[in-house]
């Protein structure tokens, strides 16, 4: 960026005006499915205020957000309504895979339950943890903005 | 109330059955009935004033696979007015795994008995809605019996309706994988 | 003027849904706004917990059924540990009963204070979320200070506890206890006598007390119906009997009567803390003196040999349970919950099932939606505090 003395004007690329505003408001789909989920909601509320970080806005319907955090157990029965949920937002998305049960099944290693997420989803951010601390779900989504602030445009 | 008064109510009420009492460590005098007379071993505990077993805590079953009889189908009644808790358990073999059902006399019945149905395979005879209640509906085998294995290595089924050719399928895929750099 | 078509419509709230408490699924039909039927279907979360625990040594059980019932996890754990128990004949020291109450009413605040704050956010009273998760945070806090975790602690073992009460424990309960009474009543003023929540929740999903007995509900549901069924009167355990607390009942049955009766219980649970603060000493017993099952303090281990062999077959194989079966019920948030085992003799248990009453909860909530606004079924799921971990184990 070049700062022009004098002159208020900031010269920059358009990558980093699309990437910095891209990064700063993630707005994240309501997918909590288990325990993780009252971490998460805990995330978002006064003491480990996520709204800092520009994903407080947890919508309802994923056609509007960018961010699906997958918390909590997946079940065989509940893995084709994620695939759905994730087919139905808009490009660009990121996955975060929150907690140990979504990286990799948890501590359930059964019948029931998908060993892992990221055999139906890709995901960008694993958080492992049972469930992780509010400040580990908080430095998941920095280092999404960091690997956000490295996507090319085109 | 110990079990030998409790046995001697219900041979009042229900004649000609062989109830059978076991000793017990926790607050759950135990009886075992036979299974067919569940339902009106039932009924009369819950419809007779000196027992008064109104409510259903829980119905389950064990599965004692390879010893026989193979399955055991626990009941789990109170009576919040006399004080009273009660464990009734059913043997039954695994060719002849069937049990009269009891929604007609609890409609919390319903769904206990058809996670029952669901894990282990035991039928409920006259039960109104006979279908699976954890598993996915097309799922094979039922999860919590002995000699169904704990792990299984099979890919998540995630059926979407597939509306592009496979060809533009793979050139999906390839533009994803392009753009997540 | 076009013919008007009047069939009904079908509306799928589906497993995913901001409102649905975690993974349920309702296949609604409307007529217009009314509900006519409501087929809900569970099982999204359904984990084989049960199946897993049947691979586990008794004390590795702890952690995973900890999670069935997330909201109340101390308590579930407590109830297995009473249960394991009772088959052993293990009579664990006073000391360690009364840290359990005090934990067990801990954790229902925690669990009530989730419910208000999620529907109240659902009704439309955001704040009251912010609230009581600033509350729940001095809660956390505390399991935080016991075993280092903040949701799942698994600070109870068969046998008592896992380590002796840290310092500092009496002082920040006290500061919790002293700062939440206040903040309660603060809480109560936003919604009780608010005419908006009065008009969305009064009338709205009643359920007659001879239907919730035939339904088998239990705890505030039952209760704020009439039905004055409470384990820690009716079967005492624990000592309860010894504790001055009332059991609050409503007859309305609706989703306001529940409210009532959940807010009330926060502050019977607040006064059971407290009289149980009076009688545990800072330190002491914190596990029953069995060698087979509690093991040796550490600087015991490292130098004694006796010590480290004992050390090394409990974490090893661990203890073995007697043949038979037991059922130890407690009064968890939801109501009447416990933990059904069989053993077969060995050191792994033969059979785990949980009583979940949020699965007897779900069953009923056809009966409560039935014939009301699809506005008023978000304020019934909310009112009957399912948490789905506990309905699909």
């Amino acid at each position: 960026m070049g700062l022009e003395s004098e002159i208020p004007v900031l010269t920059t690329t358009v990558e980093k005006m699309v990437q910095w505003a891209r990064r700063s408001s993630i707005w994240p789909v309501t997918f909590g499915l288990a325990c993780c989920a009252i971490e998460m909601m805990a995330m978002s509320c006064s003491r480990y205020d996520v709204a800092r970080f520009g994903a407080e806005v947890f919508r309802g319907s994923p056609r509007q957000s960018d961010l699906m955090i997958v918390a909590g157990r997946l079940s065989r029965k509940m893995a084709p309504a994620l695939r759905r949920i994730y087919d139905q937002m808009p490009e660009p998305k990121w996955v975060i895979s929150m907690g140990a049960c979504a990286s990799i099944g948890g501590v359930f290693d059964n019948y029931a339950l998908v060993q892992g997420v990221d055999q139906i989803v890709p995901v960008d951010v694993f958080v492992p943890g049972c469930p992780p601390r509010p400040e580990s779900l908080i430095y998941g989504i920095v280092q999404l903005q960091r690997k956000i602030d490295q996507q090319k445009l085109a | 109330m110990d079990a030998a008064a409790l046995i001697a109510s219900l041979q009042d009420a229900v004649p000609g059955v062989q109830f059978e009492s076991v000793p017990s460590v926790d607050l759950q005098t135990t009886i075992y009935v036979p299974a067919d007379a569940v339902v009106a071993t039932v009924r009369a505990l819950r419809d007779r004033s000196d027992l008064a077993f109104t409510l259903l805590a829980e119905l389950t079953a064990v599965d004692f696979w390879p010893t026989e009889p193979r399955f055991e189908v626990v009941y789990i009644l109170v009576s919040p007015t006399n004080r009273l808790r009660l464990r009734l358990k059913v043997r039954l073999h695994a060719e002849s795994a069937r049990i009269a059902t009891l929604t007609g006399l609890w409609p919390a019945a319903n769904w206990l008995e058809r996670e029952v149905w669901d894990l282990f395979g035991i039928v409920f005879e006259g039960h109104p809605d006979p279908r699976r209640l954890l598993m996915p509906e097309d799922w094979d085998g039922f999860p919590l019996r002995k000699d169904y294995p704990v792990q299984i290595r099979k890919t998540p089924i995630t059926n979407e309706p597939l509306q592009v050719t496979a060809e533009q399928f793979r050139e999906n895929v390839e533009r994803d994988r392009l753009t997540r750099s | 003027m076009p013919d008007i078509r009047t069939e009904t419509m079908t509306v799928n709230m589906g497993p995913q849904h901001p409102s649905t408490h975690g993974v349920l699924r309702l296949v609604l039909e409307l007529d217009g706004e009314t509900v006519r039927s409501c087929a809900p279907t569970i099982g999204y979360l359904h984990t084989g917990i049960e199946k897993t625990c049947e691979q586990k040594k008794w004390q590795q059980v702890i952690p995973l059924v900890e999670r069935m019932d997330y909201l109340s996890a101390q308590s579930n754990s407590m109830a297995f540990c009473l249960s394991v128990e009772r088959l052993l004949g293990l009579e664990v020291p006073e000391r360690v009963t009364n840290i359990r109450l005090l934990i067990a009413e801990l954790q229902r605040i925690n669990s009530h204070l989730v419910w208000l704050g999620t529907h109240g956010m659902e009704v439309g009273a955001v704040s009251v979320m912010l609230y009581c998760f600033r509350e729940r945070e001095l809660l956390l806090n505390i399991n935080e200070m016991l075993a280092g975790f903040r949701l799942f602690p698994s600070y109870m073992r068969v046998g008592g506890l896992r380590e002796d009460l840290p310092r500092g424990f009496h002082a920040a309960v006290t500061a919790f206890l002293d700062r939440f009474g206040p903040k309660l009543d603060e809480y109560e003023d936003l919604l009780t006598a608010n005419e908006i929540y009065l008009k969305r929740t009064q009338g709205v999903g009643v359920i007659s007390k001879e239907d919730a007995l035939a339904c088998s509900l239990v705890g505030p549901i039952a209760r704020a119906a009439g039905v004055d069924y409470d384990v820690r009167k009716y079967f005492p355990y624990l000592g309860y009997d010894t504790y001055e607390f009332a059991v609050p009942t409503e007859t309305a049955g609706d989703v306001y009567a529940r409210y009532k009766v959940r807010v009330a219980e926060m502050r019977e649970s607040a006064k059971i803390c407290r009289q149980a603060m009076k009688r545990i000493p800072p330190t002491g017993a914190y596990a029953v003196d069995d060698p087979r099952i509690t093991p040796p303090p550490k600087d015991r281990v490292y130098t004694e040999m006796e010590a480290l062999i004992q050390h090394f077959l409990i974490y090893s194989q661990g203890f073995t349970v007697p043949r038979g079966e037991a059922y130890v019920p407690v009064e968890g948030p939801r109501g009447e919950q416990g933990y059904y085992i069989v053993s077969d003799g060995t050191n792994r248990p033969w059979r785990v099932k949980s009583r979940a009453p949020s699965l007897l909860a779900c069953q009923a909530l056809e009966r409560l939606i039935v014939g009301g606004l699809i506005a008023d079924v978000i304020a019934v799921i909310g009112s009957i505090d399912v948490v789905m971990g506990d309905v699909d184990r």
